[in-house]
């Protein structure tokens, strides 16, 4: 697990509203595919697999199971 | 001990026996805003009638987290210092998930402020102070407890109320009339104006207890404290703030459906309570249920009827934006009210009133319904969301950031807007003050007490300021011929950059900045801030 640097800052309420508003109307299961491709299209936009494959273990680590 | 509701005289109005004169301008509503308005205006020497229809100040405690901003304006009004000498300063929030705390903040991490990040104050003090500094003002502040208006017609360039009274009804006529009668307010309903807006579902319970010991734990600590999903309450937020007199606020979310009657029975309150603060005894000092909204009107000035707090606008409490938000409509709106009663600015002056506080209102609304849908998810999608955010919290600090408890009150930016002129400087233009520490020749003083009132410009360092009719000068750091401080600790220079000239409008936004203030400059950009282009371009 790596404590990743806040990049999100000062724009971070803008965001989580924007993304909220986009499940707006969806049924869960269109909202986990709404999921699907935004983390699709954002690894994408990173592009470097080193970055990607910390996140990925980051965002594992915190998995109970 | 509970606060002695004290009423205050009825007296029968001269209006009842003979018409009265038409008054310049009556003031509907005598809670925190209506008060300010007419201290603000007499400070200024413009008479007000202010009529409320009741005669007792706020009951309850309702409004009780006052801002830095809102504590500079009650300086200018004549109550700051006591209103801060009785409230509990607190500058410090934190944020739990469960029992752990996974985020704090700091509202005011720098010296050098006369006033403090926050004071928890309860509103019913706060209406006895200035309903106290009022009275100070008897030859032009005339304030009548039980009169209540039930009717009112705006006739182009005068207003007539009807007003009743225990004696009787009567009539009145105003040059304007400002509508400080609430979130309920009867002025908006009678004019049929729409007040829509995100509702949020979800109940909230709001209890004041008194308690000697303390529910922060074994200290009494004056901070914010808020919780997702507390162990004493599962599932749900749960708010916890200090107030004077041992008295202490806590919110508690309820459940979409929960009966809002049924749980402010003083029976079902207090097993919540005792889930909190276990065995420590207390008294139950005020409870009420609450469901949210976040509306504006889509204007705050119609013809003669100006609407000013909670009348134009409401926002769910997380933020401390409703009270604060009124304050600074009174602060907007004094100033140029004034100056369009005594002829001295054009009346468009007042529809940037409209302008400026709608832009302050809709931020406000924006963030606190912002925090208001974080506490409450509405689908599984965004509980999900949420709970993620808590668990990276704990680690990673992007993710505290995001938890929103409450984004809390800060003054708006007026910057772009019609009475500013454009310039570049670390404070632009339409930011308000900020605050620094000074010493002059009689002591040491702040610069809010130097700035705030009237039209002043300010010089920081070497920079010589022209004199021009109807402003005030000031130099920080240099020697003049008008008034010189010294910048204690050099804050005040840091603070604002130098050499630089700011004029400052009288409610304390910068309307203009020089790096060599010229005469011709200085009375253009005050002529600006008064309105002046406003009546070129109608």
């Amino acid at each position: 697990m790596s404590v990743m640097q806040d990049r999100l800052s000062p724009n971070q309420d803008d965001f989580y509203n924007a993304l909220i508003a986009a499940h707006e109307g969806l049924s869960e299961i269109d909202s986990h595919a709404l999921n699907a491709r935004l983390i699709l299209l954002m690894a994408n936009r990173i592009g470097d697999l080193g970055v990607l494959q910390d996140i990925i273990t980051t965002a594992r680590s915190y998995s109970d199971a | 001990m509970a606060y002695d509701y004290q009423p205050y005289p009825y007296v029968a109005p001269p209006g009842l026996s003979a018409p009265e004169e038409r008054h310049a301008v009556v003031i509907v509503g005598a809670g925190p805003i209506g008060l300010a308005m007419a201290i603000d205006l007499a400070q200024r020497g413009i008479k007000s009638v202010v009529l409320d229809d009741n005669n007792v100040v706020s009951v309850g405690s309702r409004a009780i987290c006052w801002s830095k901003r809102t504590l500079e304006i009650f300086d200018r009004l004549g109550v700051g210092e006591r209103m801060l000498d009785k409230g509990v300063t607190w500058k410090i929030g934190r944020q739990f998930h469960g029992g752990d705390q996974v985020f704090s903040f700091d509202l005011l991490p720098e010296e050098g402020h006369r006033y403090p990040a926050f004071i928890n104050l309860q509103q019913y003090y706060v209406e006895e102070y200035l309903v106290d500094r009022a009275r100070e003002f008897p030859d032009l502040i005339d304030i009548r407890f039980l009169n209540k208006t039930i009717a009112h017609e705006d006739h182009g360039d005068h207003v007539t109320l009807t007003v009743e009274t225990p004696d009787g009804s009567y009539t009145l006529e105003t040059d304007w009339y400002i509508a400080c009668d609430g979130a309920g307010s009867a002025t908006r309903e009678r004019m049929g104006l729409s007040f829509e807006g995100q509702t949020f579902q979800e109940q909230f319970l709001i209890a004041d207890i008194e308690m000697e010991q303390s529910p922060f734990g074994d200290e009494k600590v004056p901070e914010r404290w808020f919780w997702f999903d507390p162990p004493f309450h599962s599932g749900k937020s749960a708010l916890l703030h200090m107030q004077p007199d041992n008295i202490y606020r806590i919110d508690l979310q309820l459940d979409v459906d929960a009966d809002g009657t049924e749980e402010a029975r003083e029976e079902n309150v207090i097993p919540r309570i005792k889930a909190i603060v276990g065995d420590k005894p207390f008294r139950l000092d005020w409870v009420s249920v609450y469901k949210f909204r976040c509306i504006k009107l889509d204007r705050f000035v119609h013809n003669r009827v100006l609407f000013v707090g909670d009348s134009a606008h409401v926002v769910s409490p997380f933020g401390a934006r409703g009270g604060n938000g009124g304050i600074q409509d009174v602060d907007n709106l004094g100033w140029k009210l004034a100056r369009v009663v005594q002829g001295q600015a054009p009346e468009a002056l007042i529809e940037t009133y409209n302008e400026e506080r709608s832009h302050g209102s809709a931020e406000n609304i924006l963030n606190s319904s912002r925090s208001t849908n974080f506490m409450t998810p509405k689908t599984p999608i965004e509980a999900l969301f949420r709970g993620e955010a808590l668990r990276l919290a704990k680690d990673q600090p992007f993710a505290r950031k995001m938890l929103n408890s409450g984004r809390l009150s800060l003054p708006c930016s007026l910057e772009g807007m019609s009475l500013q002129t454009q310039g570049m400087a670390q404070i632009a233009p339409g930011q308000v003050l900020v605050d620094a520490p000074l010493s002059g020749e009689d002591g040491d003083t702040w610069l809010l007490r130097q700035v705030q009132g009237d039209f002043t410009l300010v010089g920081f360092g070497d920079v010589l300021l022209p004199d021009v009719p109807g402003i005030r000068r000031i130099g920080i750091n240099t020697r003049a011929d008008y008034p010189c401080f010294t910048a204690t600790h050099n804050h005040a220079m840091r603070r604002y950059g130098s050499p630089n000239a700011y004029l400052f409008r009288p409610d304390g936004h910068v309307c203009a900045v020089f790096d060599t203030p010229t005469k011709e400059d200085v009375a253009h950009a005050h002529a600006k801030a008064l309105g002046a282009e406003l009546e070129a371009t109608q």
